[in-house]
Order: C-alpha cells, then sequence, then structure tokens
C-alpha cells in the first residue's frame, strides 16, 4: 500500500521534473535568438531540413486529403440536395482543422523524430559535451536554429497542405463528381473569412510548431545517451507529440471558434 | 559551398512556395478579395423583426448582389432592427421608394435581403433610410397562424 502510493508520488514528482527541465529548455533555446541572428546560415541548413525535406510527404498528403473528402463530403452533401456546398465543407474543415493538425502530425513523424534522434545521438556520442568544451554553447548553437527551423516551417507547410487539398477536392468535386465550377469557388469565398478561419488555422499551426519542436528538442536533449535510450526518446516524441498536437487542437478550437 | 548554395536556392523556394499558397488560401478560397471592394455607400432600412439575417448577408435586386447587410442594431426607442446595407457604388439608380424584404434562400437557405424597385424618379443616396419594410418570416410564427385559423374553421 505504501509502496504503491510511493510509486504514484515518485511519479509525479518525475513528471513534474521533466516539466520544469524542458521550460527550462525552452528559455535557453530562446535566449539563443539574438546569436541566431547573428549567423542565418545555421537557420537556413534548418529550414532546410524540417521544410523542404517535409515537403513530398506533405504535398501528397494534402492532395489525397483534400480528395477524400471531396468524395466523403459529396456522399453526404448530395443526400441533402447541398452538393454546390462541397467547396465550403472541403476548403473550412482544410484551412480551420486538417490542414494545421495533420500538418503537425506529420512534421512530428517526419522531421520531428530525426530531430530527436539526431540530438540524442549527439548526446550519446557526447558531441554536446565537445562543444561545451570548446566553450561553445550546444543550445544556441544546435537547439535554437532547430527550434526556430520547426516553428517556421510549419505554418508555410500547414498553408501549403490546405492549399493543395483544396486543389484536390476540386479536381474530384469537379471533375469526377460534376459539382458546377462556379458554385464551388463562388460558395467557398461567400464562406470562408479570412480572419476568422484562415488567420486563426495560421495561429494553429504556429502553436502546433513551437509545441512539436519543443518536445522534440527536449526529448532529443533529455535522452539517456545510449542506444536504446535515443529509441526511447524518439519514440517518446512522436507519442507526446501527437496527444500534444490533439489535445491542444481541442482547446484552440474551442478558444477560436466556440461562442 | 555548391552544397550550401542550393541548400538556401531550395529554402528560398520552399517559403516562397508557403506564401504563394497563404496568398492562394486568402485570395481563391476566403472572402478576402470580396471585401476588399466593399466600399460604397449606405442606406438604411426599419425592420421588426430580422429573422435570423446576419451581417455579411447579401443584399439583391432581382437575384443580382448589389451589396450587403453591414450591421444590424436594435433601437431601444422604436424596437425595430435597424439594419445598415452598404450598397456598391456602381448601383446608384435606386428609386427612393424601393421595398426592402428580408427572403429566405431555399427552404433552409440563408437570408437575406432584396429589393424591390419602386417607381420614383428621385434616388436613394448615402444615408438614406428605406421607408418600405417587410419582416423576415419566421417559420414557426407562420406555423401558428395556419393552427390557429384551421382551429378557427373547425369550429364553426
Amino acid at each position: 500500500m505504501i509502496n504503491a502510493l510511493a510509486s504514484l508520488g515518485r511519479f509525479g514528482l518525475s513528471a513534474l521534473a521533466n516539466l520544469g527541465r524542458a521550460h527550462l529548455l525552452l528559455l535557453a533555446v530562446l535566449g539563443g535568438t539574438a546569436a541566431l541572428l547573428a549567423r542565418p546560415r545555421l537557420l537556413v541548413a534548418q529550414l532546410f531540413n524540417v521544410g523542404v525535406l517535409s515537403l513530398l510527404i506533405i504535398l501528397v498528403s494534402g492532395l489525397f486529403v483534400g480528395m477524400v473528402l471531396a468524395l466523403q463530403g459529396y456522399y453526404v452533401l448530395s443526400q441533402f440536395g447541398a452538393a454546390e456546398s462541397l467547396g465550403v465543407m472541403v476548403s473550412a474543415s482544410l484551412v480551420r482543422e486538417l490542414g494545421p493538425v495533420v500538418t503537425a502530425l506529420l512534421v512530428a513523424g517526419r522531421a520531428g523524430s530525426a530531430l530527436t534522434a539526431e540530438i540524442g545521438l549527439m548526446k550519446a556520442t557526447e558531441q554536446l559535451s565537445g562543444l561545451e568544451m570548446m566553450a561553445v554553447d550546444p543550445v544556441r548553437r544546435i537547439l535554437t536554429p532547430r527550434f526556430y527551423g520547426g516553428v517556421i516551417s510549419m505554418p508555410l507547410l500547414a498553408a501549403m497542405f490546405s492549399a493543395v487539398g483544396v486543389i484536390g477536392g476540386y479536381f474530384v468535386g469537379v471533375g469526377l463528381l460534376g459539382v458546377d465550377e462556379g458554385a464551388f469557388w463562388s460558395q467557398m469565398q461567400a464562406k470562408v473569412d479570412f480572419h476568422e478561419d484562415i488567420v486563426n488555422g495560421v495561429v494553429k499551426s504556429m502553436v502546433f510548431g513551437v509545441v512539436v519542436t519543443w518536445i522534440a528538442l527536449f526529448q532529443g536533449y533529455d535522452a539517456a545517451p545510449t542506444s536504446a535510450g535515443v529509441s526511447r526518446a524518439t519514440t517518446r516524441t512522436v507519442v507526446h507529440s501527437a496527444l500534444a498536437v490533439l489535445g491542444l487542437d481541442f482547446v484552440l478550437t474551442a478558444l477560436m471558434f466556440g461562442e | 559551398m555548391a552544397n550550401t548554395r542550393t541548400t538556401e536556392i531550395l529554402v528560398g523556394a520552399f517559403m516562397a512556395a508557403g506564401f504563394v499558397a497563404l496568398f492562394f488560401l486568402a485570395m481563391k478560397v476566403s472572402n478576402l478579395s470580396s471585401a476588399a471592394n466593399d466600399d460604397g455607400y449606405r442606406l438604411i432600412a426599419r425592420f421588426d423583426n430580422v429573422g435570423s439575417l446576419k451581417q455579411r448577408a447579401p443584399v439583391s435586386i432581382a437575384g443580382v448582389r448589389i451589396g450587403r447587410v453591414e450591421k444590424i442594431r436594435f433601437d431601444q426607442n422604436t424596437f425595430q432592427a435597424l439594419v445598415t446595407m452598404r450598397i456598391n457604388p456602381r448601383f446608384d439608380h435606386i428609386p427612393d421608394d424601393t421595398f426592402a424584404n428580408i427572403f429566405t434562400a431555399g427552404l433552409l437557405g440563408e437570408q437575406y435581403i432584396g429589393l424591390d424597385p419602386g417607381g420614383s424618379l428621385d434616388y436613394l443616396v448615402d444615408g438614406s433610410q428605406i421607408e418600405h419594410t417587410q419582416s423576415a418570416l419566421v417559420l414557426e410564427q407562420m406555423i401558428g397562424q395556419f393552427l390557429f385559423s384551421k382551429a378557427e374553421e373547425g369550429s364553426e
């Protein structure tokens, strides 16, 4: 009985300690912002790693998600004789929800896990300590550019996801299912609001960018410096990012779109 | 060195593509392009009941959209709804005895203001008020009236 209580307490304390270390790390990472501005080339390399290399999976998934949305939406909407609203349905659900969320999940799997593995391995092979020996702050040199790379890439990737998704929905809706082309675009433009829908979607994906990159960096930096530790940290990155994104999505949606 | 150059070019292309996508969403998907040319002159109309009329609802003549509802306010003195419409300046020949109705698009569609032009030779200008209005049809009231008249028929 006492043992069970003690293990619960240990779990709570270690969770709190993790949270505290994660926040300290975030502060240290943000503290490197000014130093990063002096060396933008580090940021460019990370934008390449997170943004450009994730492009293919984001564009292909966006296209297919949009196409599937159009097929499924048509099935329901045509029962109400409202097939012309297909454009609204596809674009609103992409811009408000699916764009930011699916992009965040894909980036967590594609780039977040890579970040964790890279930093974890740097730690395991003592490259981070090596940097410190040379009086280079590893947080500022390694973590800060990766953080901003993720934070800047995420909204751009989400916007591309949504745009490609709308085009995919257009191909299926107008090309395949025969929805009127004029109604598809005009209803979409009438119902989707720039500030209400698109700006809020971008804000969402910015938040997701911060959270996903933060989790990936923390897990890598905090990983046990062994192969097993790095593999566990990589798994945790994907799981924690997915949970955080989905949970935060509910909170953000309630704040932005709830009455 | 050539390698960093390629990286930089690719990153530049990536960021440009991101902004193009945002621009596409703003102009093609959302209402930003139509909201931009929202200038025009204002008309005011008082309704006893606006039903579920919303801001940005269309204002149309003969089914053609000529403007949008800008603002809906409640007037405490007359207990009426004060609806401000913004009309495209191209349509400046609207007679001042025009009739304003609130219609519903389709059975379950959104509500909009339909203007029925009168025959007057004087035109509405910025800030003028449309005198003749008809309230929105509230479905529950109609059903209530229908049932009431049916019941009266039955009692005779």
